[in-house]
């Protein structure tokens, strides 16, 4: 993957530090240094400096989001298969996406609470977790989750998994971020006809039915591969697992590490990036905050708000 | 407008009583503040790794076991050794007056007791970050005096 660093005009960081560049942070960071490295990261999310990244041609993933509904499971699953993976020599680095309150901007960032990974002593090193909030965005995960994962493949960390904020049936932004999208499905989770309907769902590459300890889930799953095989030919695999007793994770996780991206998501993988793209530069824009203000006060109309917000970035 | 601060809320040792420690963090979160809870039963390095890792500037520590006596300096000095000494150190919880100076001694910069308000835990944090002197790299010197 190759990447360029742009420093943005003068960042107001919360921790200056004399004499400190940002390449002496980006080479602590590649030695292992966890402290440069969460603070190039807070730069990144803060806007101070940006990665730009071009594609990944590899056949094989870097960037994977695991996203599916509130509550079905999918930290405690991604705990799951960190053990596995850390078990198969690989340094895998996680970025934690919980939602920013629409009132005060404040979050309270709870996945963190489910990875037990990171107390095991033989595993700890070669396992990051970042809680990460959603700041203004919209949707399931900011634009910038994207940079940070580039940012730490470029510093060493073998693999990204973007956990998102629980997300709903059209919540496909996720796809702007990541190489591969796994979608984590809990049983009882209505009839067949929700299976049938569009969505998120025709976006992923794999989907896992967690709980497969709990009634419903084996005739979920039957109805999910039932559903996205009368779609197509090439549909994604559905597994069943229980993150809590640990069945069917060995079999997910060598599963998803080979996992190809499906050809069915390619165009709106594209249209979900332009649309992240297109709202980061509006929520960049420096006079964002005080244009809504100006709108919320019958001070300014619509139309010329938007304007304004979006000429000032061509 | 100014980013929000990352806080980390933990509660160290063998205490499992963590009620004040989530209306702790969700009054930080209600006053604009980006709060990652550790959850139960920590232990010093985990906290530390904790806040390193997410690159918290403050650090908040909840006990209501009477292990604080042991626990807050510890912390406070393996946050030292870690070079993390820029990091705000303050606690909660049932801590007695005597108790107090000790803490303070170490680099706590605030305790708050029974009947804080979250306003007044808000007003410390907007404090402690303007100074240049409270991060627990400093040892003791300034300290908030709660009302409670």
């Amino acid at each position: 993957m190759m990447l360029a660093l742009v420093m943005a005009q003068d960042g107001t960081g919360i921790h200056p530090h004399e004499g400190e560049t940002l390449d002496d942070r980006i080479n602590a960071a590649k030695v292992g240094d966890r402290r440069a490295l969460a603070r190039l990261l807070s730069s990144i999310e803060n806007g101070e400096i940006r990665f730009f990244d071009s594609l990944n041609e590899s056949p094989d993933w870097s960037i994977l989001a695991l996203t599916g509904p509130p509550g079905v499971g999918k930290s405690c699953l991604l705990d799951r298969l960190l053990h596995e993976w850390v078990d198969h020599g690989l340094r895998i680095a996680v970025l934690a996406v919980d939602p920013s309150s629409p009132r005060s901007g404040g979050a309270l960032l709870g996945d963190r609470v489910r990875m037990s990974v990171v107390d095991d002593e033989a595993k700890k090193n070669s396992v990051y977790v970042r809680s990460v909030a959603t700041r203004k965005t919209s949707g399931s995960v900011p634009l910038v989750v994207r940079d940070m994962a580039c940012c730490l493949l470029e510093v060493g960390w073998d693999k990204v998994v973007i956990e998102t904020v629980g997300a709903g049936q059209s919540e496909v932004r996720c796809a702007a971020v990541a190489d591969r999208i796994v979608l984590v499905e809990g049983p009882a989770r209505g009839d067949g006809v929700q299976a049938e309907k569009a969505g998120l769902l025709e976006l992923a590459d794999a989907v896992i039915v967690n709980k497969s300890d709990l009634d419903g889930a084996q005739r979920h799953a039957n109805e999910l591969r039932e559903s996205l095989h009368l779609g197509s030919d090439e549909a994604p695999e559905v597994l069943l697992v229980s993150a809590l007793h640990g069945t069917g994770v060995a079999e997910a996780s060598s599963m998803l590490l080979s996992l190809k991206q499906s050809v069915r998501a390619g165009r709106a993988r594209w249209r979900e990036r332009l649309l992240s793209h297109h709202e980061r530069l509006l929520l960049e824009h420096p006079e964002f905050d005080s244009i809504l203000s100006k709108i919320e006060e019958g001070l300014m109309s619509f139309e010329d708000a938007y304007n304004q917000l979006r000429n000032q970035n061509e | 407008m100014d980013q929000p601060l990352r806080i980390v809320i933990a509660k160290p040792g063998l205490d499992g009583h963590d009620r004040g420690a989530k209306v702790v963090a969700r009054a930080l979160r209600d006053a604009g503040h980006e709060v990652i809870y550790t959850g139960l039963r920590r232990t010093p390095e985990q906290i530390i790794e904790t806040v390193r890792d997410e690159d918290a500037i403050l650090l908040g520590l909840s006990s209501l076991s009477g292990a604080h006596g042991h626990l807050f300096p510890r912390i406070c000095e393996t946050l030292r050794e870690h070079n993390m000494g820029d990091v705000i150190v303050f606690g909660g919880g049932i801590i007695p007056e005597d108790d107090r100076s000790p803490l303070f001694e170490a680099g706590v910069r605030a305790i708050f007791g029974p009947g804080t308000t979250s306003e007044e835990m808000v007003e410390f944090i907007a404090t402690a970050v303007q100074r240049d002197d409270a991060g627990v790299g400093h040892g003791a010197g300034w300290y908030w005096n709660p009302s409670a």
